[in-house]
């Protein structure tokens, strides 16, 4: 078992072998329907845009944005769940943004996924057995959910569940232990990678930390690696490796997790960091805390130039005709913005 | 305690709720008691099935069948609020002297009606405002709430306003009497991170503008930092502290309270491992005779088989702990 600080040495060096996922320009749009006279105009919505990034074997990428910022597209588009409008997803190197169904099915065993709602996403009429050894038996490691009761109770024993939790339904579950289960469901196939898309925002505050060790102690032990989606710079700190951050369907930030904390240079990223109150009264009250009026923009008609643009006290001209690209500031921070 | 010359605005005393299921009869709030003075911001704090909305939603009579209210009392001004004679002083000061505002701002409007007609409603039935000076003082509102081009938003439908802008016009609709008391139950839960900053420097600067008092349900201590001068911390239906805003966080006194602070992330934090509490709160069907926290406690002893009392810790702190008086002041 390697611990904490060794894992990052190696994730250091790891930066020069191959990235375990590469998202290269990525965008996804939606149609929206049809609009004008005689639905001549069709409507889309630009949900992702022009998104790039790379995760490293055993790391964690932290993914921040509002709701609407394209975060939860994003990661249902690593894992083909969402067709990619432009772009490429490279698992191993090797680009899978068209691949059919046929050579999906083998990856997807090692691409897994865990939702955010532990109410919404276990089948209530299945036990918990059944749903765990369910993946099993979709991929043939197993013949039936009683060849897979062996390795279902490993799995239930790893995620911290009690031994009997096999035999229950869900609704006999708090919270925190539902996502235990949807954890265990997603590791049945041993994956080398798991979108959480926020798997701790709907739990308890108490409950929330039990979650986010758990997941830490299965990527030591295990070589996961994550993408940890969130709404906030909250709860990321503790599990992320690096950090990047979305606003209205683009990252405008990405930089490894303490230099972000330390330094963030985007005004939205100052924003969202400011925006999380630090539990002291006497720290919260004296702190100049950045709050910019307004909302973000419409994604059926994002404003040309910076999405960014409506909200900030430092725009330019520039920033209303072109659109700012990321840009190195230092080791491995990079910042989209014309002023920052 | 300071001499109170006037009584205080809302006494809550033993209020005791239950909620009659399938499963058996859930005991929601079990005995809480609170005092809330004039001019001042209430935080209560408290995860799922703690109690906290139940306790707040008693106040405003809104307990309907399966829940009840079993025994206790709520006074307004000293007036009951509880039983046949207390629903009719309820009816007058609901909405006029206490107002509430909720988490979902989408489901508390109505989407059938503009927002224009929604706030003079409530003008015009309270208040008995004419339709002219009705609309007149709504604009006045929601000036007040920071939302600009008043005149044309009162001709929008909710479905037309962003998760924010919906909430700043539930607070101008809690705010058109001149409420003296205003709920607020997670407001801000539901919305965005900075639109969640916009809301709360808004409430703080109405609260002191206004001289309003404020209860604030929350489950985040981060909120209650920003915003409350006192907070109750409740676990499962029970009060277990109350203290002054500043002490609690700098020296929590019950182990659920300290718990709770340690588990609440802080971006300024920069250890790696989150601290967790274990296990979970008490199926409150059958809620253990002793201390609710005794199961996931760590000072736990012989003594917490039996139910604490909230007893003063100090002058202006109360705790519901067994080993509270083991520990120096």
């Amino acid at each position: 078992m390697v611990d904490g600080p060794q894992a990052h040495a190696s994730q250091t060096a790891a930066e020069t072998r191959n990235p375990l996922i590469r998202v290269d320009g990525l965008s996804v749009r939606f149609d929206a329907g049809r609009s004008g006279f005689w639905g001549q105009h069709r409507r889309v919505v630009h949900a992702v845009e022009n998104v790039s990034f790379a995760i490293m074997p055993g790391e964690t990428l932290g993914l921040v944005g509002e709701s609407g910022s394209g975060k939860s597209t994003t990661g249902r588009a690593i894992l083909r769940r969402v067709p990619a409008a432009a772009g490429r997803i490279l698992y191993k190197e090797r680009d899978i943004t068209h691949a059919g169904n046929e050579e999906l099915r083998p990856l997807r065993r090692h691409m897994q996924l865990v939702f955010q709602d532990p109410y919404a996403s276990l089948n209530p009429r299945m036990r918990v057995i059944d749903i765990v050894a369910e993946p099993l038996v979709v991929h043939g490691l197993a013949a039936n959910n009683r060849e897979a009761a062996g390795k279902v109770a490993e799995l239930v024993q790893r995620v911290g569940l009690p031994p009997d939790a096999g035999s229950r339904y869900p609704h006999a579950f708090s919270g925190g232990q539902r996502q235990r289960v949807g954890i265990a469901r997603a590791l049945a196939l041993n994956p080398e990678f798991i979108v959480a898309d926020e798997p701790v925002s709907a739990l308890d505050v108490s409950i929330r930390a039990q979650i986010v060790n758990l997941m830490q102690d299965l990527q030591r032990d295990l070589g996961i690696a994550y993408l940890f989606i969130a709404h906030d710079l909250a709860v990321v700190r503790h599990i992320s490796h690096r950090i990047a951050i979305m606003y209205a369907g683009k990252i405008v930030e990405i930089a490894g997790r303490d230099e972000l904390y330390q330094r963030p240079m985007h005004p939205y990223a100052q924003a969202l960091l400011s925006a999380v109150p630090v539990p002291d009264p006497r720290v919260q009250r004296a702190r100049r805390r950045i709050t910019y009026a307004g909302e973000p923009p419409n994604p059926l008609e994002p404003p040309p130039g910076c999405r960014f643009q409506s909200r900030c006290p430092h725009r330019t001209g520039q920033c209303r005709l072109e659109d700012p690209q990321l840009e190195e500031r230092g080791a491995g921070h990079r910042v989209a913005c014309w002023n920052s | 305690m300071t001499q109170a010359v006037e009584p205080y605005l809302l006494e809550i005393d033993n209020l005791v709720v239950h909620f009659t299921t399938r499963h058996g009869v859930v005991q929601g709030v079990r005995g809480v008691n609170l005092k809330l003075r004039h001019g001042e911001t209430l935080g209560i704090v408290g995860e799922s099935g703690s109690g906290k909305s139940v306790t707040v939603q008693s106040v405003m009579g809104l307990i309907n069948v399966p829940g009840e209210i079993v025994g206790g009392d709520i006074r307004w001004k000293g007036q009951s609020l509880i039983g046949p004679n207390g629903r009719a002083c309820l009816e007058k000061v609901r909405g006029k002297e206490i107002a509430m505002i909720f988490q979902d701002p989408m489901t508390s409007l109505d989407a059938l009606f503009s927002i224009g007609t929604q706030i003079t409603e409530v003008l015009r039935h309270h208040m008995g405002m004419g339709k002219k000076q009705a609309r007149q003082r709504a604009l006045e509102l929601l000036e007040m709430v920071d939302i600009g081009a008043p005149e044309k938003r009162l001709d929008q439908f909710p479905h037309e306003m962003s998760g924010g802008m919906r909430q700043r016009v539930m607070i101008a609709i809690a705010l058109a009497c001149e409420p003296q008391l205003l709920i607020a139950d997670e407001p801000t839960t539901a919305l965005d991170v900075t639109i969640q900053a916009q809301i709360l420097e808004l409430l703080t600067g109405l609260q002191e503008r206004l001289k309003l008092s404020v209860i604030m349900i929350t489950h985040d201590l981060g909120v209650i930092a920003q915003m409350c001068h006192r907070v109750a911390v409740m676990y499962a239906g029970k009060i277990v502290e109350v203290g002054l805003a500043e002490d609690i966080f700098e020296r929590p006194v019950h182990p659920y309270t300290q718990g709770l602070l340690r588990a609440t992330p802080r971006p300024d934090d920069v250890t790696e491992r989150m601290v967790a509490i274990d296990g979970m709160p008490p199926n409150l069907i059958a809620p253990p005779s002793g201390c609710a926290f005794a199961a996931r406690c760590s000072c736990v002893q012989d003594g917490c088989c039996l139910p604490p009392e909230l007893t003063h810790y100090t002058e202006d702190r109360l705790v519901s702990c067994w080993c509270a008086g083991q520990q120096q002041p």
